[in-house]
């Protein structure tokens, strides 16, 4: 995994987001420095998709801002573009693997798209089924995919909404090492995880969330595990 | 600047899971032969009957097809929510309705031209001298179905009850299409077929007004 040259940070600031009568988030403000790997946990519709969805720029947020710093273009939030891994895998099922990538890499721009598919196919482990079509594929496969297509273009800032959904045990240790691999290279993650695992381990600072708001935010040991844990700190 | 290159290759993917499974081609076809049959043997209208009640059918039946078509549109996107794969991919969001657009008008006219045949002979009207000012005037008007079916695809792909909204969206719009379309292919199918010049005027500025706004407003239509 080649390192990022110029790293970039994330700030949320007094951010809210309203769905109707539900406030999903409330005055959330954090500062993530480049190279950060973040781990979000709470409970579910404590608020963590929807925070990640707005640091990809999926979901405006009703009130506050989200910036973006640290990288060589000045942090212009329209030159950032984050990898995203979602809870559904954002790929076409009516196409192959090798279609899927080649699709994402040219709308990205991505300098010799064959080439750089071909290394992400055998990155995954899905080199031998780059013809067939997702929709044969098992969930673990597709989830796979949606990694590759969230790497294609070599992101500088990484958001995976719990990227194990699916994962049989050696895939997630494959997706650990590959996550260890990206933040050892410099890029910024943030993810979302429910409990500890080996890719909880990975990272080096804990947020959780509660009803919308940050409830404990920790770089260090004891506190760690148990934002992780939901035991009482 | 990327605007192009982008929708060129969304048109492709367009045409490529279309063609691979001609899921939409093929019920839209007979979504229009049975329309096309049942009022034929409902009324057995004879030549001169069907030469001045044809039209408002055929595109009657072009637009309550085109209701069923566009439906698909946006609301495959909502399926593995490839629609934000696409947001986080392209620059400009225009290029995920343009390519979309081109490639609804091209299935659109497809249809119509495969169907046109069938409903000259089942009508007996014939279409082979005025069959190029036809098919200007059913690629203006899919274009126009199309621009302002595709929006509204984009806005009822997200609602509850979302197979009922998109007609009683986009139907009323596309008044002004059908009565001037009817019109105009009413001129071209008399004993001494004309072209409404006005007609054609009308039908290119409709569909330039509404592909302006989808330029202007179409990302906000995208957002969650």
């Amino acid at each position: 995994m080649p390192p990022v040259s110029s790293p970039v940070g994330l700030r949320f600031e007094n951010i809210d987001k309203r769905y109707g009568g539900l406030l999903a988030l409330r005055g959330v403000s954090l500062t993530i420095a480049p190279g950060e790997c973040v781990v979000f946990a709470g409970r579910n519709g404590s608020g963590k998709t929807t925070l990640l969805r707005i640091a990809a720029r999926l979901v405006r947020p009703s009130r506050g801002t989200l910036s973006f710093s640290g990288d060589s273009t000045g942090g212009n939030e329209n030159t950032v573009r984050p990898g995203f891994v979602a809870h559904a895998t954002m790929v076409y099922d009516e196409l192959t693997a090798e279609e899927n990538l080649l699709l994402f890499a040219r709308l990205q721009c991505v300098a010799q798209p064959e080439n750089r598919v071909e290394s992400l196919l055998q990155e995954v482990g899905l080199e031998g089924r780059r013809a067939s079509l997702v929709r044969t594929f098992s969930r673990g496969m597709r989830q796979r995919m949606a990694i590759a297509r969230a790497l294609l273009h070599e992101p500088s800032v990484l958001l995976l909404d719990e990227p194990a959904t699916g994962l049989d045990p050696q895939g997630v240790t494959w997706l650990a090492g590959t996550i260890r691999l990206l933040r050892d290279s410099g890029r910024t993650i943030l993810m979302s995880l429910h409990g500890e695992s080996e890719i909880s381990s990975l990272g080096t600072r804990a947020v959780r969330l509660d009803a919308g708001s940050v409830v404990a935010d920790t770089r260090t040991g004891a506190t760690f595990r148990s934002i992780l844990t939901f035991a009482d700190a | 600047m990327s605007l192009l290159p982008n929708t060129a290759v969304l048109f492709g993917k367009e045409l490529r899971t279309e063609f691979r499974s001609r899921e939409l081609l093929t019920t839209t076809v007979v979504f229009i032969l049975i329309v096309l049959f049942m009022f034929s043997i409902s009324f057995r209208p004879t030549s001169d009957e069907s030469r001045q009640i044809g039209p408002g059918l055929l595109w009657l039946a072009f637009l309550f097809a085109a209701s069923l078509m566009l439906q698909h549109s946006f609301l495959s996107e909502q399926h593995n929510d490839t629609l934000s794969a696409l947001r986080l991919s392209v620059s400009d969001p225009f290029a995920i309705f343009f390519a979309k657009l081109a490639a609804n008008t091209l299935f659109l006219l497809l249809t119509e031209l495969l169907l046109l045949p069938i409903f000259a002979t089942m009508y007996n009207v014939p279409i082979v001298p005025v069959f190029h000012w036809l098919l200007l005037v059913f690629f203006l008007g899919s274009l126009g179905t199309a621009i302002v079916g595709t929006a509204f695809s984009a806005i009822s792909a997200q609602a509850r009850m979302r197979e009922l909204l998109l007609p009683l969206l986009m139907l009323p719009l596309l008044t002004p299409i059908l009565i001037v379309s009817t019109e105009v292919t009413k001129g071209l199918f008399d004993r001494a077929p004309y072209l409404q010049w006005e007609g054609v005027g009308f039908l290119a500025v409709f569909d330039l007004v509404f592909l302006t706004a989808l330029w202007l407003f179409g990302e906000y239509l995208l957002e969650e």
